[in-house]
């Protein structure tokens, strides 16, 4: 069986005062991803290192890590596709480490609740299903399939230099519901996207589409909604 | 909780990505240098004709081709990022029901911004 190095940046909050690395050699098979050798390491080699993970398949969001300085999910990432190595593994880019590759997420969940990410209704017509064309649904799907596995947050610089920033996710997450035609929330959304941390932000830097799992495509999201911000500022000019 | 947060000196060396990034947005140095001189030129001819001609011969100088040449670069490099990302900054774009895609967009933006060279470039070697 071959062979690969993998080397791990370990955080222990009581015991270290700053990162270091750690190396493990793992044997690997052509279907192990990273996230399998990561559990290799756990389950034979040290019990300590810390990281999370749930469904294997690309569809929870629980284990993207940066794998050779790029974030991914380490869960569809391929050993047979790193070899020789080494494979550098450390927690998300941008996000404080609690421990190991387990980073704080909190503030990207205060964002979430923040751009209120559900549909807002003034009012619900009792016995009906609400109606959609495909073209309608078209305007909003493909932002619907965001994760929140934090990628886009970790490619983000603009996030990493400004915390304050809204961000990637959060703010695709805003416009997909924006874009449905069944949300009736835009005006208490528009402050969000307004405000210097909102789209303004944003300067359009782009690894945060390359990285998305999903083809969320957040840069679009985020540089339509300048446009839809621009928009907001002058037309109040000509609203009574 | 104690968490650790890492520094982000020098984060643009961290990614090819990053890097061209930044050279997207320091080309626009080199575009604002160009426009300037350009302006320089514009106030020289109200001067009257000697002025420009000394500002005529200046460009001629090694060091402003050498110049004159990198903007150019740059200016080609910064245009294709911008057309690159055009389609990030529209709504979808729709003829009927098709969707027009991405690449279309791209394309089209990049033969427009050829085509108006093209013109420019006739128009100044024929008048």
């Amino acid at each position: 069986m071959r062979k690969i190095e993998i080397q791990c940046l370990r955080y222990h909050p009581v015991t270290d005062a700053a990162p270091r690395w750690q190396t493990y050699e793992v044997p690997f098979t052509d279907n192990m991803s990273v996230l399998q050798g990561l559990q290799h390491v756990k389950d034979h080699l040290d019990g300590s290192l810390t990281f999370r993970w749930s469904c294997r398949m690309a569809i929870c969001g629980s284990c993207g890590v940066m794998v050779n300085g790029e974030p991914r999910l380490s869960c569809e990432t391929f050993l047979r596709d790193l070899f020789p190595g080494p494979v550098r593994v450390e927690a998300l880019n941008h996000f404080p480490i609690v421990r190991d590759l387990v980073i704080e997420q909190s503030d990207f969940l205060r964002k979430l609740e923040s751009v209120k990410p559900y549909l807002i209704r003034e009012e619900v017509p009792s016995g009906k299903t609400f109606l959609q064309t495909p073209r309608q649904m078209e305007d909003y799907y493909q932002y619907s399939k965001c994760i929140n596995c934090l990628l886009c947050y970790a490619a983000c610089p603009q996030y990493g230099l400004n915390d304050k920033f809204t961000g990637p996710a959060a703010l695709a997450l805003l416009h997909r519901y924006n874009a449905d035609s069944r949300d009736a929330g835009k005006a208490e959304r528009m402050e969000l996207v307004n405000a210097e941390d909102g789209v303004w932000g944003c300067t359009l830097v782009g690894y945060c589409s390359e990285v998305c799992p999903k083809e969320v495509d957040p840069a679009r999201a985020i540089n339509q909604n300048k446009i839809n911000s621009t928009k907001d500022y002058f037309l109040r000019f000509f609203k009574k | 909780m104690k968490t650790y947060t890492r520094p982000m000196g020098a984060w643009w060396t961290r990614n090819p990505y990053y890097l061209w990034y930044m050279l997207r947005e320091a080309s626009c140095v080199f575009i604002t240098v160009y426009a300037l001189i350009l302006l320089v030129g514009l106030f020289r001819l109200s001067q009257g004709k000697a002025p420009y001609e000394r500002w005529l011969e200046g460009l001629a100088s090694p060091l402003s081709l050498l110049f004159h040449a990198l903007a150019l670069v740059l200016v080609l490099y910064h245009s294709w990022t911008w057309f690159k990302v055009m389609p990030k900054t529209l709504p979808f774009v729709r003829i009927g029901a098709w969707r027009v895609p991405d690449r279309a967009i791209v394309v089209t933006g990049v033969c427009a911004a050829v085509a108006c060279t093209v013109l420019i470039v006739v128009l100044a070697a024929t008048t």
